[in-house]
């Protein structure tokens, strides 16, 4: 079963604050800290969120939206994180969203100039969603260090469109709109390289994938649950039970009012 | 050659000195925010700074500068570079 419009918008307003309409796309960005995820979502949506850190755990002041070809972008600015996998609330929050807000397309965007560490961030996303669009920022000041990025072999290697970006200068954000507006409606359908574990974790993945089946219902990817159990990552497993919950009352709620009209 | 390699634990590093990472003895968080920082075995590694009191420890590691507590430097062992590797 996949998420529904109808149970989308319900876990959106209930569980994340955002009110989102059938007629939306939505965005999410993420990225490392500093990368320039905010001034790329000012860039796109024409806001003034303010750049800087993450004010804490609201997320609801962080949303934005811009139009292309008649259909509108509801975007969400993500706090920065390094990774999904380690526990600060930065991390939590970035990581419930990817995993059960379902964002119609997810936006890594990566530092340019230091590619090795931003492409754990990205390779993580492509566990949990393959709707990816790999966006390289700060390109101006990778070639002030004289760096050369070879964009199509990245994107040939990484499996995801990749868009050249300098945000601060304009730079390349037609690209990025016209990528989203084509992973979003699906005449782009990125598949993005995943990580192939050690024999031991892929044998114990094989045994508790059928278990997990059951419960990702098709819209959190199995093996990434299976992934985060061998983890042993309390903090997931809380997020995910709590996010079950509330999918349950939430769409037991809808129902009882859908039965009263 | 690899018989005579010292492995020494990062905090040990000199100012100004490179290493190369060998292992993370680190167990659970804090393993997983170090790996995610780009610090994993084979990683070069540069000492640049250090607090007034000797701690903590500011280290150049691909191209970015990260502070470490020398208590959590002391559970990462490192190898020297000899003469003629690249240094970062």
């Amino acid at each position: 079963m996949i998420l529904s419009a109808e149970k989308k918008n319900i876990l959106w307003q209930n569980f994340l604050g955002i009110p989102i309409t059938n007629n939306q796309f939505s965005v999410a960005l993420a990225g490392n800290p500093n990368v320039g995820k905010s001034t790329i979502f000012n860039a796109l949506t024409g806001l003034h969120q303010h750049t800087g850190n993450w004010p804490g755990k609201t997320v609801d002041n962080a949303q934005g939206s811009f139009q292309h070809q008649k259909k509108i972008f509801l975007m969400v600015d993500l706090p920065g994180t390094y990774s999904l996998l380690a526990h600060t609330v930065e991390e939590q929050i970035a990581r419930d969203f990817l995993c059960f807000a379902n964002p119609d397309v997810t936006v890594v965007v990566l530092d340019a100039t230091s590619l090795e560490r931003n492409l754990n961030l990205a390779l993580q996303v492509f566990e949990i969603t393959p709707k990816v669009i790999v966006c390289l920022n700060l390109m101006d000041e990778a070639a002030k260090k004289d760096l050369f990025i070879d964009v199509p072999s990245l994107e040939r290697e990484l499996g995801v469109p990749v868009v050249a970006t300098a945000a601060r200068q304009g730079k390349g954000l037609a690209e990025l709109r016209k990528k989203i507006f084509q992973v979003a409606t699906g005449s782009v359908h990125p598949s993005p390289r995943q990580i192939i574990y050690s024999s031991d974790v892929e044998s114990a993945l094989k045994e508790l994938l059928p278990l997990v089946e059951n419960i990702s219902n098709n819209t959190l990817s199995p093996r990434w649950i299976a992934l985060r159990l061998l983890d042993g990552d309390q903090s997931f497993l809380k997020s995910l039970s709590n996010y079950l919950d509330i999918d349950q009352t939430s769409f037991q709620d809808w129902e009882v009012s859908k039965c009263a009209q | 050659m690899k018989g005579a390699e010292r492995i020494n634990p990062l905090s040990d590093l000199s100012l100004g000195s490179a290493c190369q990472i060998v292992s993370l003895e680190l167990n659970g968080l804090l393993r997983r925010r170090i790996l995610d920082l780009g610090i994993v075995p084979g990683t070069l590694i540069r000492c640049i700074r250090r607090g007034p009191s000797g701690d903590p420890t500011a280290y150049l590691v691909r191209g970015t500068l990260i502070a470490l507590r020398s208590e959590d430097a002391s559970q990462i062992l490192v190898r020297k570079l000899s003469n003629g590797e690249e240094c970062v």
